[in-house]
């Protein structure tokens, strides 16, 4: 599965996405439960934007010396007898990654959850090198037997899919014969994942953390399938976005503190392991080699740039779980294996505007999303800069959207400014607007409101708006 | 140990580099001082005994039951806890601290006696020990740190101290004593930084484990025991 997934339109995504009911009340239920757990945990420490700021001023100190970090991890990895492989390119990392398969003619191979992985289309490559490739997430496993559903949550890949479904699955690829029950089926799962462990040649991870000062990298689960990955096989291969990187232990602390808060709203998840090589002289368990593959792919030519926060991101999803609109149109619709607001400004940096200029559209610019990131990642206003790039840099949009782009253009780079540009916009949007709701909206709106009404900005709070709107997504008004 | 290799790098940071307009850098970049450090405000101040209590606290949310002991009733509990998790095989580290504790007798001639399987790691018959760890009803390890705010404890490999005694058996004990308890995982990272400043290598796997393994994946529900342990304790002891 490479970066895009699903095939259609734009628009007929979210038509599939909005008329798909289970799904969507499966999606306001998660984001309601994550997004409070992670609001209990923040409070729960009480300084949180004290913590925010910290984990901000890390991610841009790491960044702005980036080559100097991926200097001083690759040095460490070889010192203690790991190789390091910088890929400029999917294609390079693939390659590299099947040549190091090959040569150990390996059959069998087991996979920890990694987006990244995902974005380099890693999986059918080693499948034409005749390997058996099997995911491990639960979710992942779930979805790859599903004759590979696509992710639609970068943290809970099968949040689409109720349990019936999966049991259906389950019997239908699996010999499955007992109920829908979580419980069953997760212990099925980890009957026949556990043989996988113990007979797999090579196990490849993503990574949350690499650490510059020793060379390790850090994985983050609560199922515990990361550490069977990399304790069975002879071989680990590892393979990290060239930004997953701190500078020693002490930073890697404060982020995973801010992931797992932000992610599930847990002190820490159940299982933090930071591995430094392969295994040591010795050692009984552990790999015997180990390969660090560095990826690009895209993420150098965002720094330097007006988008550089964005590589800040550490992938908890807080910015999903709060989005009103990933609430309506679910993961799917976006097209990418990045969702949500992180995906919307992400996917049309690293997939390019042809693919993915609908999604800076995709928000509302409520600025939910920035409020919710530990790293303090400005995403609504990245997703404005994106408006911008579009209509004035790719002359893509037409012109009526630029007409809408004035109203909320104003307000978005800063909070004032909003407050004010929301105010200009009920009169912008005047024209469209039918008891408080943009039913025949312009431009930016016009493939929304094909198939749902829009909330008419300005006038409700989005707090109170979002706060409507927690039972299942539809409007009061 | 032999050092590994390095492939396309040169090219690849330069790159980095120039887009962040400027020289490559090698060298002369410092961590700077961070200006907020709530890390470590958390539990700052507390004795031993309250990091005791906060720690079983949260543990009571991570699904893992607490039992507190004294160095004297240290086998006892632990015999307790096993048959109370259906007995053996059992599997444990080649750890010094079983005996300092006084687990000799009930590793070596209490179980077997009473034909309860006991494999203590043992590095020189390499494979073998991971099919005992597969096969075992109950993993025991000691606890290297112990984080009383998010009920962690944290275990470092070495040839004695397998990695999978941890995640292969059906159920896991680890065995905390009370000086190990420190407030967060800031305190844990600190002690490693400072071996790594040192120069001193750190152990090629280290684990942060919070309870047994589990996953909301289906629908959300929790379901505790997926990939690792299915069940878990910690045994608190009062140090010798």
């Amino acid at each position: 599965m490479a970066m895009k997934i699903g095939t259609g339109e734009f628009k007929e995504r979210v038509d599939k996405g909005i008329h798909n009911s289970f799904m969507r009340s499966a999606v306001a239920e998660a984001q309601d439960r994550l997004r409070t757990r992670r609001l209990e945990a923040a409070e729960e420490l009480g300084n949180w934007e004290e913590w925010r700021t910290l984990g901000e001023e890390i991610r841009k100190h790491t960044l702005e010396n980036l080559d100097y970090y991926l200097w001083q991890l690759s040095e460490n990895v070889a010192k203690r007898g790991g190789h390091v492989f910088f890929a400029q390119t999917a294609e390079e990392a693939n390659e590299y990654i099947r040549d190091v398969v090959v040569k150990k003619n390996a059959k069998k191979i087991v996979k920890s959850k990694s987006m990244v992985t995902e974005e380099i289309n890693l999986n059918p490559v080693l499948e034409a090198a005749g390997c058996e490739v099997i995911e491990t997430d639960l979710g992942e496993y779930i979805l790859q037997i599903d004759d590979h559903d696509p992710p639609s949550h970068i943290v809970a890949p099968a949040l689409h899919k109720n349990k019936e479904q999966i049991r259906d699955v389950f019997k239908a690829k699996l010999d499955y014969k007992k109920t829908e029950n979580p419980e069953e089926l997760a212990l099925h799962a980890r009957h026949t994942l556990r043989q996988a462990y113990l007979t797999a040649d090579v196990g490849i991870t993503g990574c949350n953390f690499a650490i510059a000062e020793s060379g390790s990298i850090t994985l983050v689960t609560n199922e515990g399938n990361a550490d069977l990955v990399t304790s069975l096989p002879k071989t680990q291969i590892t393979v990290m976005g060239m930004e997953r990187i701190v500078p020693t232990f002490e930073e890697m602390e404060v982020l995973v503190s801010l992931l797992t808060r932000s992610t599930v709203g847990q002190k820490l998840t159940s299982y933090i392991t930071v591995l430094t090589g392969p295994r040591e002289q010795g050692d009984v368990d552990g790999p015997e080699e180990f390969h660090l593959v560095i990826v690009d792919n895209g993420r150098s030519n965002i720094l330097g740039t007006e988008f550089q926060s964005v590589l800040q991101c550490i992938r908890c999803a807080a910015c999903v779980n709060v989005c009103p609109v990933y609430r309506h149109i679910g993961g799917h619709s976006y097209g990418s294996i990045y969702s949500g607001p992180i995906g919307a400004v992400l996917s049309p940096l690293l997939g390019g505007y042809d693919d993915y200029k609908e999604l800076p559209y995709a928000s509302t610019l409520c600025a939910a999303c920035t409020e919710a990131c530990p790293v303090k990642i400005p995403l609504h206003e990245l997703l404005h800069k994106h408006r911008q790039v579009i209509v004035e840099r790719e002359g893509k949009a037409p012109i009526s959207e630029k007409l809408a782009m004035k109203a909320f253009g104003l307000g978005a780079a800063s909070s004032v400014l909003y407050k004010l540009g929301s105010k200009m916009a009920p009169s912008a949007m005047n024209p469209f607007t039918a008891n408080n709701r943009i039913s025949n909206g312009p431009g930016p709106l016009k493939a929304w409101t094909e198939t749902r009404e829009f909330p008419a900005p300005g006038k409700e709070r989005f707090r109170d708006w979002f706060h409507n709107r927690q039972k299942g997504g539809e409007h009061q008004s | 140990m032999t050092a590994g290799t390095i492939h396309h790098r040169d090219k690849f940071l330069q790159t980095i580099a120039k887009k962040l307009g400027r020289e490559q850098r090698k060298t002369g970049v410092t961590r700077p001082y961070w200006k907020h450090q709530p890390q470590w405000s958390v539990f700052k101040g507390y004795s031993q005994d309250d990091l005791v209590e906060a720690f079983k606290s949260q543990c009571s949310r991570i699904h893992t039951d607490v039992v507190e002991t004294t160095a004297n009733q240290l086998a006892a509990a632990l015999k307790q806890v096993v048959s109370n998790y259906g007995g053996g095989p059992v599997v444990t580290w080649d750890d010094p601290r079983f005996a300092e504790y006084g687990l000799f007798s009930l590793l070596q001639e209490e179980w077997p006696s009473e034909k309860i399987d006991v494999h203590v790691w043992n590095a020189s018959i390499g494979q073998k020990n991971i099919e005992c760890a597969e096969k075992a009803n109950v993993g025991i390890t000691f606890s290297d740190i112990t984080l009383a705010e998010s009920g962690t404890v944290v275990l470092f490999s070495s040839s004695g101290k397998g990695r999978t005694v941890s995640f292969l058996p059906q159920t896991y004990v680890a065995i905390v004593p009370k000086s190990t308890i420190v407030p967060r995982m800031t305190q844990a990272a600190a002690f490693i930084h400072e071996r790594i400043e040192k120069g001193e290598q750190i152990s090629s796997c280290i684990n942060f484990i919070t309870g047994p393994s589990n996953s909301a994946d289906i629908e959300m529900n929790l379901v505790v025991g997926v990939h690792g342990p299915m069940k878990a304790t910690y045994i608190i002891v009062k140090d010798r």
